[in-house]
């Protein structure tokens, strides 16, 4: 084995390894900074030990027993260790009566269920009084075992950014003493929340990626299917934990077909859909439908979820049940209020009960101030004008919308359709005549 | 990127001999750890190649031939569908596997969309393609 080969041999056994071994250690150490370092310090033993050695019938626990080691050795020196030490020892000490030996504290601590460990390490990981941004470094880093670089390069921005906003996170987890644990309580459905927010962030930043891109950008949305997949075996009975897992293999299902040859994003409804990938829809709508097993059918999540099982399951776009995606939609919008919901809700409902419909609730939508500017508005208004043929006022609506969109290819398909509206209302401009005649 | 994870036959498997209770928990204890990881995406195995047939491609009509095979080594007795981020950590993977003296596996990477030249897969082709594969699944009143 070369020198590289071993290397990338490590790097496979942290990327499996790591979480779980900070996991363990900051349970030890009440500090996820410091569990960090020493799960580094082991990985850099290994780096010198395993090219020479060879990697060991079970890295993992060749792993653990290291950083065990170094978490001893470090709570024997330290003072500043030896204070925690002394609460660890007294908080024993009044469990069960055991004496404060380190080596035996450590070990029981390092030897307890590592899941419990994993689930409170997202629960730091993801504490609010970190900011989103810190949020997503920080799992990325201590759940996915992402190197800062890979994080960097995900998120398109300098990699001293990203070290420092680790660094930073880490010490603001410390300063404000956040416990390691599992919320319990009214507390626990808001943090769960926004652990679920982080996951599905750092899947849309890759569902973002273009085809220019690093391969590190897309791969956010493996990440962030496995992190998802890795919380429903941790906390399997929260059912929006499931949905999110759901929205996102349904989602990630199309990735082979939302874009063109050229890397144009093609819609949903022009999307070849022998193209989805139905592993992928077969477990989007199994963890759907445990999420609905478990009574969570109105979480949000799982009614996003819900809604891609609809097209999904359809096998054709006119075979969509607009029907129900509106109903869904109108659950939704219940549930997290949004104008960009309810636009949505105007389409699947213009879909389902025809154009005049969903004008309605587009136009209920006019002069809404957070959508002054959102180019789909416009979109829609002038799609479902179309449809009901008053194409004056149809050519208008898309021509605002091609102003208002960043998109050079979608703004030569919106002026498309406006010279086509421009074209029929004069042919129908000329039939009537023909018709007066 | 996704690997499969090939476990090829033995007398055993090709016997029809069921592994026995240790080796069956060792094998969901395996399980469970890719499910935990969040790595495993599909797992299955195989009845005894005396319950397949082969088909060769030759001349006018496909000639068909029942099991069982001989040349036991080459056969495939089940297997792991995984995602993971690297060649290295499929490698890794695969090496836990829960098997004794004798066992084989054999991992192969699968192929994604973007390995194809768009030409290669025209739509049009994959939807036919698609559309013949699922219609028995549709006369048969599935899902």
């Amino acid at each position: 084995m070369t020198a590289s080969d071993a290397h990338r041999a490590i790097d496979a056994v942290w990327r499996i390894e790591s979480a779980r071994l900070i996991a363990g250690l900051a349970r030890v150490v009440r500090d996820v900074g410091l569990a960090e370092e020493l799960a580094q310090d082991a990985l850099v033993a290994a780096l010198e030990q395993w090219p020479e050695s060879g990697v060991p019938r079970n890295p993992g626990a060749w792993l653990m027993a290291t950083a065990k080691h170094r978490a001893i050795d470090l709570l024997r020196r330290q003072e500043r260790f030896q204070r925690k030490l002394t609460e660890l020892g007294h908080e024993l000490e009044t469990g069960q009566g055991a004496a404060p030996d380190p080596s035996a504290v450590a070990e029981s601590a390092l030897d307890g269920d590592i899941e419990d460990d994993l689930l409170r390490l997202v629960f730091t990981a993801c504490h609010p009084v970190l900011s989103t941004e810190a949020q997503v470094a920080l799992t990325l880093r201590l759940l996915g075992g992402l190197t800062t670089g890979e994080i960097a390069r995900a998120f398109l921005v300098p990699e001293p950014t990203v070290a420092q906003r680790i660094v930073r996170a880490k010490r603001t987890l410390a300063e404000a003493h956040v416990p390691f644990e599992v919320p319990r309580g009214p507390e626990l459905a808001a943090r769960l929340s926004s652990v679920l927010g982080v996951v599905y962030l750092v899947f849309n930043e890759g569902y973002a990626a273009t085809a220019g891109d690093d391969w590190m950008r897309p791969a956010l949305c493996e990440e962030a299917l496995r992190l998802g997949r890795i919380l429903a075996e941790l906390a399997p009975k929260e059912p929006e934990v499931h949905g999110l897992v759901g929205l996102m293999e349904i989602q990630a299902s199309r990735s082979r077909a939302r874009t063109g040859p050229s890397g144009e994003p093609i819609l949903l409804l022009d999307q070849e859909r022998s193209r989805w990938d139905q592993l992928l829809i077969r477990r989007g709508l199994a963890a759907l439908e445990r999420a609905e097993a478990l009574g969570g059918a109105l979480g949000p999540y799982a009614l996003q979820a819900a809604i891609a099982a609809c097209h999904a399951r359809a096998r054709t776009p006119e075979e969509t049940d607009w029907v129900r995606i509106a109903v869904l939609y109108g659950a939704l919008v219940q549930l997290t209020p949004s104008p960009v919901v309810e636009l949505n809700r105007a389409v699947a409902v213009a879909m389902a009960f025809g154009p005049a419909a969903g004008l309605e609730l587009v136009d209920a939508l006019a002069g809404e101030p957070s959508l002054t500017g959102y180019h789909l508005l416009p979109s829609v208004r002038g799609d479902l004008l179309v449809k009901l043929g008053r194409l004056d006022e149809a050519r208008a609506e898309l021509e605002r919308a091609a102003s208002l969109t960043r998109n050079g290819r979608e703004r030569a398909l919106l002026l498309e359709r406006v010279a086509a509206c421009r074209q029929a209302s004069a042919a129908a401009g000329s039939a009537a005549a023909d018709a007066a005649r | 990127m996704r690997f499969m994870v090939l476990v090829k036959a033995n007398s055993d498997s090709e016997a029809g001999v069921l592994p026995d209770k240790e080796a069956f928990a060792a094998m969901g204890r395996y399980n469970e750890e890719l499910v935990k990881a969040g790595v495993l995406l599909a797992a299955e195995g195989l009845h005894p190649t005396s319950k397949g047939w082969r088909i060769t491609f030759t001349g006018e009509r496909p000639t068909v031939t029942d099991g069982p095979f001989t040349e036991t080594k080459e056969l495939v007795a089940g297997f792991w569908l995984i995602q993971v981020a690297s060649k290295e950590e499929a490698l890794e993977w695969a090496t836990r596997a829960p098997f004794g003296d004798g066992g084989e596996i054999e991992v192969r990477q699968v192929f994604e969309a973007s390995d194809f030249p768009a030409e290669v897969v025209p739509p049009e082709g994959a939807a036919r393609e698609q559309a013949l594969r699922e219609e028995p699944r549709r006369t048969a009143g599935q899902p």
